[in-house]
């Protein structure tokens, strides 16, 4: 099948140098050079793009479930099919939009910041890739099963996912599985990539913040990916072959379920969010023109946070019923983590300090990130402390928080990326007008979506349900409003991104003024092959730890 | 470092990996959702064989050809060595429930603790381990369970000198006597196969003897989880030193350079401290 190519590559006198020229002769054209590729550029362009897709189907869904709650009562969906939107959207933002979006910067920028011509590993690349349409595939296909698609909520807690659960569960666990190793062997990817394709001279500290979030990420996900494909599988188990895990009338316990579920939930959430701050911590210097402030302390802060997720994860059950001590040892260890995201928040204050501030698209994204994380991180703050969260679990108070976290927070990182390295994608600056216009309309959508979420939430609206009290019918219609204004407002960055690819203005190498690092001394677009001899790095004057 | 880097060509086996993957996947949800899909997953299942053997052995062509240097040698090891870990954290749920359930869940269920609230739900259940008698008699328990000290101990001193037989091979590898890596390699291997059966064994015994089934409570469950999925382990690391074998026969592998090799050596003994654990927290304690 692979003969062809592997011929070639044996023929005695193929050494490594020529192997880069023949390179792009030997590649496939057409539809079977992107079904191919092991080119890290391409790959990345795919996980971009695939994520993208994904951000609309998961949005559209989201928009089905605004649509319902615009009102009280019951207008356009039945309870059932809500519910697997809710599930639905949570299961395609989490792991179809955020996850693979950081995947594909990560693909396109690591080896472009560290030197290093491609990935460690460009087919079990192609592999992680190709193995995401088929789950998401496979996933979406559930919602016209028979008995319809999960609808048990994207943290599937049993027994509303074994016991309870329409007959297409099992398919949603395959999907998992497949997504599960397309993350695992992605991760291992990266962590190879990076501990061992530096160019000469780049020490770990002297790698950029995006590296280094990255590989505190990919970390994680090794840790975590497994224990989630453990917790699926006894899920499979319980459902089809008569096991008594997370059944009490066997000796098991459904409490245990979310235990592991959370194990990984947890971690997750920081893999969702490390690399943003990787991106933040990127842009802030570029549009402040100073050296990021407390690098170091950026560094050990990521890895403070990494650590502190494996010891917080019963945050997410105090009202399931833990002992005291539990709920004393989750709470505080929960607090902790204030502590390393302060130095971050604070470090990203203080190199704004008196910085030479312009304000371009990616640096506007990078503060409303700042900015409405920070909201996000304190609302967590209140949702650790127990007694509070009796009241606040389940409620329309955590929506807020973990969306707050997740679109201005992971999102926004996501977009200011792609604002900031689209000259060095595409050869082109983003539309400077286009791309204000949709920040703003993205800030006045996103907070008129979920700040008013706080306030249904503290009244007691709990989450997950397709009618309400009419006490809450204000907040809900406003939050409505918000949803689809924020919503359309997302096409405005598909145009954005169209008229880049198709032309604009000419970037050249360091498209930014102030911006550090080595993708910056590649031509804007990038050539297909960067950096297939290591390039010079010298770290007194060009690591971003620097004196 | 070296100079200039190598970079792999394209290669058509991911592509064919992702489609045999998803029908598998396709055909077990299936077939466990709605009772149909068996030729799928069955087209799947070959379907992985064929790609495991395609693209390792391209894989192994381009390293005999002399392709690979030093740094993607690095980039394979650190590839395996990450790859155990996410084994590790696999293996690590497992264990982790094991030890929820026995520490926490049942004594709660008895009335005991901090949450022995929950014995409200069958006030007349007694918790013990291993649990023959679950908290609703309509589940079910085991009868009996089986004996640490028989076919479980037999099966640990076949995989621990399995792991030192393995070691002394590798020995033989390195110091270039082929004679006694071969010898070596066929005692681990036949230790290996030993131990499968004796499994299948235990299995039979279990199932049809004491009651001792999946569905036969949260001990059952356990128990069949932790050792199955073992087993799956130990019987993939056999096919890869059995493969390894064959490459030897073939005169595959050099005193310094060998690392598929090392890698289903480092599996195989992961599969082995896995086992240790097993004994010791499923059979014995």
């Amino acid at each position: 099948m692979a003969s062809e190519s592997t011929h070639a590559v044996l023929q005695p006198n193929v050494g490594t140098a020529e192997q880069h020229g023949h390179h792009s002769a030997q590649m496939p054209t057409g539809i079977m050079r992107w079904v191919l590729t092991t080119n890290h550029k391409e790959i990345g362009s795919l996980y971009l793009l695939f994520s993208l897709l994904m951000l609309f189907v998961g949005g559209t869904m989201a928009l089905v479930i605004r649509a319902e709650l615009f009102q009280p009562g019951l207008q356009y969906v039945q309870p059932e099919f809500f519910n697997q939107m809710t599930t639905m959207h949570g299961l395609i933002m989490v792991f179809g939009a955020i996850m693979p979006a950081f995947v594909g910067l990560a693909n396109w920028m690591i080896p472009m910041q560290i030197g290093a011509p491609d990935m460690a590993l460009p087919r079990l690349n192609n592999f992680s890739f190709w193995l995401l349409p088929v789950a998401f595939g496979i996933l979406l296909s559930t919602l016209l099963m028979e008995g319809g698609g999960p609808n048990f909520g994207w943290t599937f807690y049993a027994p509303l996912s074994t016991t309870y659960a329409p007959p297409s569960t099992s398919f949603f666990i395959m999907s998992i599985h497949l997504a599960g190793i397309s993350s695992i062997l992605g991760a291992i990817n990266i962590i190879a990539t990076i501990l061992n394709l530096r160019t000469p001279g780049m020490r770990l500290m002297d790698m950029s913040l995006f590296v280094w979030t990255w590989l505190i990420t990919a970390f994680l996900l090794i840790a975590v990916m497994p224990v989630l494909a453990g917790v699926v599988t006894m899920m499979l188990l319980d459902i089809n072959f008569g096991t008594s895990f997370f059944d009490a009338a066997g000796g098991g316990d459904p409490v245990l379920f979310q235990h592991l579920f959370w194990f990984f939930g947890h971690p997750e959430v920081y893999i969702m969010i490390l690399p943003a701050f990787g991106i933040v911590s990127l842009i802030v210097p570029t549009f402040a023109r100073k050296r990021l402030f407390g690098y170091a302390s950026m560094v050990y802060a990521t890895a403070s946070i990494a650590l502190l997720s494996f010891v917080v994860w019963a945050h997410h059950m105090f009202t399931v019923g833990l002992p005291l001590t539990a709920e004393l040892f989750f709470m505080y260890s929960t607090m902790l983590i204030a502590v390393p995201t302060g130095v971050k928040v604070f470090n990203w204050i203080a190199t704004l300090f008196r910085g030479s501030i312009t304000f371009e698209v990616p640096m506007l994204f990078a503060l409303g990130f700042i900015v409405m994380f920070t909201i996000g991180g304190l609302s967590g703050v209140m949702l650790a402390i127990v007694p509070a969260d009796f009241q606040y679990h389940d409620t329309y108070f955590v929506v807020a928080h973990f969306h707050y976290v997740l679109v201005p927070g992971a999102l926004f990182a996501i977009l200011a990326g792609a604002y900031y390295w689209m000259p060095k994608w595409t050869g082109h600056y983003a539309d400077e007008t286009l791309g204000r216009w949709h920040f703003w309309l993205s800030v006045i959508g996103v907070n008129l979506t979920f700040f008013p979420m706080h306030f249904s939430g503290l009244a007691g609206m709990p989450r997950r349900i397709p009618d309400y009290a009419l006490q809450f019918a204000d907040f809900n219609m406003i939050s409505s409003i918000g949803g689809f204004l924020f919503g359309f407002s997302q096409l405005i960055f598909v145009w954005v991104l169209v008229k880049a690819i198709r032309g604009g203005e000419k970037a050249p190498a360091k498209a930014w003024e102030g911006a550090e690092g080595l993708e910056w001394t590649v031509p804007c677009p990038a050539p297909t092959h960067t950096f297939e001899t290591p390039p010079k790095f010298v770290p007194e004057v060009d690591s971003p730890s620097r004196h | 470092m070296s100079s200039q880097y190598y970079v792999p060509p394209t290669s058509k086996w991911p592509i064919i990996a992702v489609v045999v993957l998803g029908l598998t996947a396709v055909g077990a949800g299936s077939l466990m959702s709605y009772g149909s899909g068996l030729p799928f997953l069955l087209a799947g299942l070959v379907g992985i064989a064929f790609v495991m053997y395609g693209w390792f052995r391209d894989v192994v062509n381009e390293s005999m050809g002399g392709l690979y240097d030093a740094q993607m040698d690095r980039s394979f090891r650190q590839g395996m060595g990450w790859f155990i870990f996410s084994e590790v954290m696999f293996f690590a749920a497992f264990f982790g429930a094991l030890f929820y359930i026995r520490v926490f869940a049942l004594p709660w269920l008895d009335g005991q603790g901090a949450k022995g609230i929950t014995a409200l739900l069958w006030p007349d259940f007694t918790a013990s381990w291993p649990l023959m008698n679950t908290p609703d008699p309509s589940i079910g328990g085991p009868n009996a369970v089986i004996n640490p000290w028989t076919l479980p101990l037999i099966n640990t001193l076949l995989l621990v000198s399995s792991s030192v037989t393995l070691t002394v091979a590798h020995h033989a590898l390195k110091e270039g006597n082929r004679p006694k890596l071969t010898q070596w390699l066929i005692v681990t291997l036949a230790l290996g196969f030993v131990f499968l059966v004796i499994q299948g064994i235990e299995y039979v015994e279990a199932w049809t003897q004491l009651g001792l089934t999946l569905q036969a409570g949260i001990y059952g469950s356990t128990f069949f989880l932790l050792t199955g999925f073992h087993g799956v382990h130990v019987t993939i690391g056999a096919i890869v030193l059995l493969v390894m074998l064959l490459r030897i026969r073939r005169g595959h592998f050099s005193a310094n350079q060998h690392f598929a090799f090392e890698a289903g050596a480092w599996y195989w003994h992961f599969v082995d401290v896995v086992w240790i654990g097993l004994f010791l927290f499923v059979y014995v304690f």
